[in-house]
């Protein structure tokens, strides 16, 4: 693929919102990511260049950024995966307002996390109460687990054109989140986050494109987990949406 | 809207991160629906035209032997089948065990809904 | 769901009747004065002009740079057009139009 290749011609993105496409000529090597173009830029070419890793293993998901037009993990992504004749180009995660060059401010991002009551809502049982006791084979908790593995790398979110479409809605990590909690058994704040996934922000403004379940580098799958919303959130409807039963979204 | 103005400088998507059968799936869906959306009123009125008689309706129908109306229909018997087929895909999706997205319906729907207004094509000129 | 159903029997109708070409008389003659045509139109009539006005919502509130609230009411507005003309069509081919 390379006729004597020796050189990738790297274009970036430079400023904010608003900025301009600097290129830059990178030594290429055997076994490189895309994560070593952008240090090497960094490093030797240009130190006034931001960006974000940290783990460059895979497992951290910091490094996630737009590379020919794709979200993916930068650590993950070797250039001879996406390298046509030499070239590259790195950009800012989509959906996410540009801090500087490559660093986007994942803070909307969050709080849909927070808005789609992402968060583990404790029941009575104290300290001194026995360890809940959950099935791991159990429907529920298969669907749980299913989703249980997001770490919050933000690139289903930067893929998804609904996202783009309407500002409000909370988006695919926001929504899977919540899906793990609705099959946890132990939580207790079911009604009122079927409530807040339920309508145009919620799990119904998803039209199933799959952009997210495509790209997530963890092979997650936010379409089913909101696919089950749908599901639960019509079940609950049809019941009354504050049956708490209806809210444990048995498949 | 909250973080309307942060969200004017967030880049958006191109057609990169398009363009795979999933997210075509979701486009033919929903262009098939508009043209759907905006025949049927054309569509009732001309059924309407009963109401004037036999001889109102038969003169519409008769307009629509016209070359550019028989390709309108192949289209529109396109687009039902493949809106139909595509909204059955999202069904399955939705309350059907999770199988994946179901890209093979994407294709399948395509070339069934040709196949389907083909058929009806060579029916109704025959 | 419903809709599938209607679809599916409305292809399959029309696909069946189309042979040979349509006239008036043909289509007339069989559906004028059926209780069972005007039920099954009439409901599909209903079930399609409320998925239409969602549809175009959704399309209105995303494409556009019309807000969620004037685009529900265009969508409203579009159910409601599709519901009268289609009805007014039902009527017309199953009873008030002439045999």
């Amino acid at each position: 693929m390379s006729e004597g290749a020796t050189q990738l011609q790297v274009s970036v993105w430079r400023g904010t919102g608003t900025g301009a496409w600097q290129t830059f000529q990178v030594p290429r090597r055997s076994n490189q990511t895309v994560l070593d173009v952008a240090t090497y830029i960094q490093r030797h070419l240009d130190p006034t260049l931001s960006y974000r890793y940290a783990c460059r293993v895979g497992m951290c998901g910091s490094c996630a950024m737009s590379v020919n037009g794709v979200a993916r993990w930068t650590c993950r992504t070797h250039v001879s995966r996406v390298c046509a004749d030499g070239r590259l180009e790195l950009a800012p995660l989509a959906n996410m307002p540009v801090v500087k060059d490559l660093v986007v401010d994942m803070q909307g991002f969050f709080d849909k996390w927070r808005d789609a009551h992402g968060r583990f809502v404790r029941g009575p049982a104290g300290r001194h109460d026995p360890v809940a006791r959950v099935r791991p084979d159990s429907p529920a908790r298969q669907q749980a687990d299913a989703g249980i593995e997001c770490i919050g790398c933000g690139v289903c979110y930067a893929s998804c054109d609904v996202v783009t479409w309407r500002p409000e809605f909370l988006g695919p990590a926001a929504l899977n989140r919540a899906w793990t909690l609705v099959n946890d058994e132990r939580d207790t704040a079911g009604a009122a986050r079927l409530a807040a996934v339920a309508g145009d922000a919620g799990c119904h403004a998803c039209h199933t494109q799959g952009s997210c379940t495509l790209r997530c580098p963890k092979q997650l799958t936010p379409t089913a987990s909101i696919a089950g919303l749908k599901r639960t959130v019509a079940r609950a409807a049809v019941r009354g949406e504050l049956d708490d039963e209806a809210a444990r979204g048995q498949a | 809207m909250s973080g309307h103005e942060a969200t004017s400088a967030a880049r958006r998507n191109d057609g990169r991160a398009r363009g795979h059968r999933g997210w075509i799936g979701f486009a033919v869906h929903r262009v098939s629906g508009l043209l759907l959306a905006l025949f049927l009123p054309l569509h009732f009125w001309t059924l309407g035209l009963a109401l004037e008689g036999e001889a109102a309706l038969d003169g519409a129908l008769r307009w629509y032997e016209m070359p550019v109306f028989k390709v309108g229909e192949w289209l529109l018997v396109f687009c039902l089948a493949v809106h139909l087929l595509g909204g059955i895909r999202l069904l399955l999706i939705e309350f059907a065990s999770w199988r994946g997205m179901r890209l093979g319906w994407v294709t399948g729907a395509c070339a069934a809904s040709l196949a389907i207004s083909l058929v009806f094509v060579v029916l109704a000129w025959s | 769901m419903a809709m599938a159903i209607f679809v599916a029997v409305h292809l399959g109708v029309m696909i069946w009747a189309m042979q040979g070409g349509l006239t008036a008389a043909e289509i007339l003659g069989r559906t004028q004065g059926s209780v069972a045509w005007m039920l099954f139109y009439g409901v599909f009539v209903l079930l399609a002009a409320v998925h239409a006005g969602i549809g175009l919502r959704n399309i209105l509130v995303e494409w556009t740079p019309l807000a969620p609230r004037p685009a529900g009411w265009a969508g409203n507005a579009a159910a409601a057009v599709l519901l009268a003309m289609g009805w007014r069509a039902v009527w017309a081919v199953t009873w008030a139009g002439a045999a």
